[in-house]
């Protein structure tokens, strides 16, 4: 058998926590070589960084503890190697990124000088290193690098962060980069550039990737074998193109099936009137405009996605609608009567039908109260709803529709998952019975399998009860199989409009066109068609 | 940075004017400085007479009007107790205070962060539960119990120590030990705090993938992260030494701007309390720009 | 944890003591420990031949210290008790309008609170002394005013962030009312941090309440107080050390107790941080 670049051979960790030991990775084992790209797939708690950690000696020890394994780089196993040497190879001949690079690059020093430190810690001159800085950071696609060297981590865009994070990895041209989620909380367009950057360097230097993700796109898109981990152990291994057509392990196949954007669209039906009308809305932050002149309508039931990228003024809308922040300009009808002129007074009663969830239940969630405070304070607040006696019982039956038991009412918030406490906040909002309820990214920080069971339940609920959503996303697969119409923003404007099948299927606005070129596809063989809308768009 | 600068200038100036107007008015509440200065059986005579000298028969509201008047002239009054400018009193016990405050403070700043360091690095060792156990002692005690266990024992006992005046240099070294304690006990606390929560970010892991060695992540990459918050921290105790340690001072006869606060508040020397108030906020707000310029030294988020 | 958790109950349970000293103490306690014995005056401790009452000694008018230490203690804490409890109400909802109400008001009370901060606290207890008789509720009422900003500060600066979180947001979206989101949603989340700074405080203001009597502008005998037995002991210094050293001693030991409480309240009695705690723990994965 030929030796790999990097094997990790039956690795085992554990981590003594406050709430006993967790098996973090149980018995895992894989493989990379030269000039390949391997994805682990795993949703969160499946312990899919734990063996870049330990590849990286990144574990603490305590608490964590390697129990069994080994690790082999170039023939040698790295867990008997000391700690110096170990520190040679990191930086050297394995270098790693990570997801969330403004707190993984130090706050307080100039970003040239944090790229030139991998070179200077492994020996290399100042002078060398600060010419190889330069040199990577016109290469990563940073503008005016000279300049750049002396800025801070702050001053940069979240991409130009990772681009610079990737800058750092490659000063010692290492035979291995590891990448944590490197685009997990970039907009869409940037993610594709950074993943098409990270392949051209790939190619440039021959090196071994290892891409960690949660997400089937990414996969798809750059990866040539993948191994899919969950609960600590890996269920199954192949090329991205077997996993999608030939998933043997049911939990691959409830990933495939859980992605969105396969679906049927749904056909837009015209309703009489509209109960929202919003006209020529503008917020502006002294010079800063954050949405220009937005007008839209919404009918009654029916599902109004806005998409955008970070700062194009989409949860603007939302949040000027409901009077969380004043709007600058404009107005906002709501049947007839316009929102925005209300006194705080006259705005109360009607804001019992509208409602909003937001998009990190932890956060949106009274720690300090109990499952059932925070549904019936929908009723203490508007006290006409629902009598006192009848509370309880209606909380039960508002958990059963969202998928709780009614035994959950007496818990808190912190001892749910992700997703039940997103089912809690459904089930607050709709507690005041409203017409319109306005989701803010809802689903985007859940895990993909949860993402699809809370979209299947509010479009239940939408069926059910005839509620109005506003669906705010900046991922459009989930609108495309949620949506009546989408409504794209790009830099506080409303790029286009219409029904979800003529945006999806023929969008107008090359912005638009981008925005979907640059989505990624759980399935290699779209993946690869839009691979190629993305570089004809981009010549 | 200076709008914000310009900002506060108004504001301490706001309150330091609102602060002399309340302290002008209500020190006059404590009584008549004629009945402690003059002889228990002056005539009635000399007490107008001697009121009449240092204007304390006009309506408070003239006095005040006087005051400000001269105040706009730099002329701070002269002190009842000493027969001097008021200024020169001030300024003169201050300068105690300030050498006092300076030498306690880098020696607490050093050493605390020395042993909060060593503490944070070796998290529940012996080493780190001394320094738990010594900063929870300098927070708790009070000093001027200190003071006096601190006397009983190298100047009573050993006669190691004089126990008060400002001669020798042995004069300084019980006041400086007694004033040590707290601001050693509270600034160690916050080091080994800030220290740990620097050790476990995110930049010190990308710096172990780095391959960089462990002495530059700590002396380079965590230490000035974590000096942040620590340097709030020695701004305001440096702020409590130089308000002037009333206590200390008086148990060790410093003659500082303390003792001298408390001695002119029992005998009514209302111009020296009004300039000790004065010195004092504009020392506290120079030290506060300085530990201003410091953070923004230190962290470049502040100054773009 | 149990390490520190063992100290924070001893710590309770030294407290506990300290409590029951100040309600039964008076009342037991008060005919021995005023009484004047010539023969006892600056008695040696450690010797039982007097009563176990002269087990820490005599003072200077030969009242056994021991039982003066359990019957000060009633001053001791009342005053620190009333201290605390008066500023953190009035400072807390001070900070609350400060924190909730509009910008101009907010900054005057921020203003305020500088004043009250600079304002000599020595010059704020003589003006009180010689306008007012020297009691327990004045020296109180003194000590109360100097300590309002410390809650006044925190109540603001956590106000300010807590409303911008995503739950209040929620509230209002519901059409909560202000005094509903101040209450419920706002009060409980800041609570555990107010009650944390308190017993910080209250180890405070009995150092400050000592250094006042220390001073002569505090407590004014016959009333006693742990300080003031330290201030009476100083001029014995030399021949009985123990006449100020017990006090101290006793004004450490509760303060260290404090101290040591607080630090275990700050962790165990905030729901938002051990929710913190368990969210960081499921997060490495």
């Amino acid at each position: 058998m030929a030796e790999h670049l990097l094997e990790v051979r039956d690795l085992s960790v554990r981590f003594h926590t406050a709430r006993g030991v967790v098996n973090a990775v149980n018995g895992i084992s894989w493989h990379l070589d030269r000039g390949e790209t391997l994805a682990i797939l795993g949703e969160s708690g499946s312990g899919k960084s734990v063996s870049a950690s330990a590849i990286m000696n990144l574990i603490d020890c305590p608490p964590g503890e390697i129990t069994s394994g080994q690790i082999l780089f170039e023939g040698r196993d790295l867990l008997t190697l000391g700690g110096e040497a170990r520190r040679e190879i990191n930086g050297r001949r394995i270098a790693m990124i990570f997801q969330d690079p403004l707190s993984h690059l130090n706050p307080v020093y100039p970003v040239g000088w944090q790229i030139a430190e991998a070179g200077m810690a492994h020996g290399e001159s100042r002078h060398d290193a600060y010419a190889r800085t330069l040199e990577l950071m016109r290469r990563v696609g940073i503008p005016e690098p000279d300049a750049a060297m002396k800025k801070y981590p702050h001053q940069f865009s979240g991409g130009q962060r990772q681009r610079l994070m990737i800058a750092m990895a490659l000063v010692l041209k290492p035979d291995i980069l590891i990448a944590d989620e490197p685009t997990t909380a970039l907009d869409v367009t940037v993610q594709a550039e950074v993943l098409s950057l990270l392949e051209e360097l790939q190619e440039e230097t021959g090196m071994g990737l290892l891409l960690i993700t949660h997400d089937l796109g990414v996969v798809a898109e750059a990866a040539d074998r993948a191994v899919v981990m969950q609960g600590g152990r890996i269920v199954e291994t192949g090329t991205p193109r077997e996993l999608y057509h030939n998933a043997q392990h049911p939990y691959t196949r409830k990933l495939l099936a859980a992605a969105p954007g396969k679906g049927a669209m749904r056909q837009a039906d015209e309703r009489p009137a509209p109960i929202l009308q919003v006209r020529g809305l503008t917020k502006s932050y002294g010079a800063f405009t954050a949405l220009k002149c937005a007008d839209f309508d919404l009918r009654a039931g029916e599902t109004l996605a806005v998409v955008g990228e970070s700062g194009s003024g989409k949860s603007t809308v939302a949040r000027l609608i409901l009077r969380l922040e004043e709007a600058s300009g404009g107005e906002a009808l709501w049947k007839g009567e316009d929102l925005l002129k209300k006194s705080h007074r006259q705005m109360a009663p009607l804001r019992r039908q509208l409602q909003m969830v937001f998009q990190d239940p932890t956060q949106s969630l009274a720690p300090h109260m109990s499952v059932f405070e925070i549904i019936s304070e929908a009723w203490a607040i508007h006290r006409d709803i629902l009598p006192k006696a009848r509370w309880r019982a209606r909380v039960t039956e508002l958990l059963e529709q969202v998928g709780l038991q009614p035994e959950h009412a007496d818990r808190y918030p912190h001892q749910f998952s992700g997703g039940q406490r997103q089912r809690i906040a459904i089930a607050r909002a709709l507690a005041l019975e409203p017409e319109l309820i306005i989701c803010d990214e809802a689903v985007s920080a859940l895990d993909v399998s949860i993402q699809a069971q809370v979209i299947d339940l509010l479009g239940r609920l939408r069926d059910e009860l005839g509620i109005a959503f506003i669906f705010i996303a900046h991922d459009l697969p989930v609108v495309r199989d949620f949506a009546d119409r989408v409504l794209v923003m790009q830099k506080g404007e409303i790029v286009e409009q219409g029904p979800v099948t003529e945006i999806f299927e023929r969008p107008r606005e090359l912005y638009t066109q981008r925005l979907l070129a640059a989505g990624l596809d759980a399935d290699p063989d779209v993946q690869a068609g839009r691979r190629a809308a993305r570089l004809a768009l981009a010549g | 940075m200076s709008s914000m600068l310009g900002k506060r200038a108004v504001s301490s100036f706001i309150s330091l004017m609102v602060l002399i107007v309340l302290v002008f008015f209500l020190s006059r509440l404590t009584g008549d400085p004629a009945a402690l200065y003059l002889p228990v059986d002056a005539s009635e005579e000399m007490r107008q007479n001697f009121r009449e000298i240092h204007g304390l028969n006009d309506p408070v509201l003239v006095q005040f009007g006087h005051y400000l008047a001269d105040l706009v002239r730099f002329d701070f009054g002269d002190s009842l107790r000493k027969a001097r400018p008021a200024l020169e009193v001030v300024l003169e016990a201050f300068t105690w205070t300030l050498e006092l405050a300076l030498i306690t403070m880098a020696l607490v700043t050093a050493a605390a962060i020395a042993l909060g360091s060593l503490a944070a690095f070796n998290i529940g060792s012996p080493l780190d539960r001394i320094a738990s156990l010594l900063s929870l002692i300098g927070a708790s005690a009070p000093d001027f119990w200190i003071a006096i266990v601190g006397i009983v024992l190298f100047s009573v006992s050993l006669g190691w120590l004089p126990t008060s005046g400002t001669g020798s240099v042995w004069h300084w070294i019980l006041p400086i030990s007694v004033l040590f304690i707290r601001p050693f006990g509270l600034i160690l606390q916050v080091v080994r705090g800030s220290m740990i929560t620097a050790l476990g970010s995110a930049y010190v892991k990308t710096a172990r993938a780095k391959g960089v060695k462990n002495r530059p992540i700590i002396f380079v990459h965590t230490l000035r992260n974590a000096m942040l918050p620590v340097i709030t921290v020695i701004g305001d105790q440096a702020a409590a030494l130089l308000n002037g340690a009333v206590v200390v001072e008086t148990i060790f006869g410093f003659p500082g701007v303390g003792k001298l606060m408390i001695d002119s508040i029992l005998q009514r020397d209302f111009n020296v309390i009004l300039a000790a108030i004065m010195v004092t906020a504009l020392a506290i707000f120079v030290m506060n720009l300085l530990i201003d310029i410091a953070y923004a030294l230190l962290d470049p988020r502040i100054r773009t | 944890m149990l390490w520190a958790d063992k100290f924070a109950f001893a710590a309770a349970l030294f407290l506990m003591l300290m409590l029951l000293f100040a309600i039964f103490g008076p009342a037991l306690l008060d005919g021995v420990a005023s009484k004047q014995n010539l023969r006892a005056r600056n008695a040696a401790p450690f010797t039982v031949e007097r009563g176990f009452l002269y087990l820490l000694g005599g003072d200077a008018l030969g009242r056994p210290l021991l039982a003066r230490i359990i019957v000060a203690a009633q001053n001791t804490l009342t005053i620190a008790a009333g201290a605390v409890a008066a500023s953190m109400v009035i400072g807390s909802t001070l900070g609350l309008i400060a924190g909730y109400a509009g910008k101009t008001t907010g900054e005057v009370i921020m203003r305020l609170a500088d004043v009250i901060m600079s304002f000599p606290s020595l010059l704020l207890a003589v003006i009180v002394l010689y306008m007012l008789e020297p009691s327990i509720g004045n020296l109180v009422l003194v000590l109360a005013i100097t300590r309002i900003p410390i809650y006044l500060r925190t109540t603001r600066a956590e106000v300010l962030e807590v409303r911008e979180r995503m739950f209040v947001q929620a509230a209002q979206v519901m059409g909560a009312s202000t005094s509903r989101i101040i209450f419920r949603h706002i009060l409980p989340v800041i609570l555990p941090t107010l009650l944390t700074i308190a017993t910080l405080d209250f180890a405070f203001v009995m150092l400050a309440e000592s250094a006042l009597s220390f001073l002569g502008i505090g407590i004014q005998p016959p009333e006693v107080t742990w300080g003031l037995m330290v201030s009476q002991g100083r001029q014995y210094l030399t021949n009985a050390w123990w006449l100020a050293f017990w006090p101290g001693l006793m004004i450490i030991l509760t303060t260290m107790s404090l101290n040591l409480l607080s630090g275990w309240m700050r962790v165990a009695l905030n729901p938002t941080q051990r929710w913190r705690l368990e969210l960081g723990g499921k997060r490495n994965g």
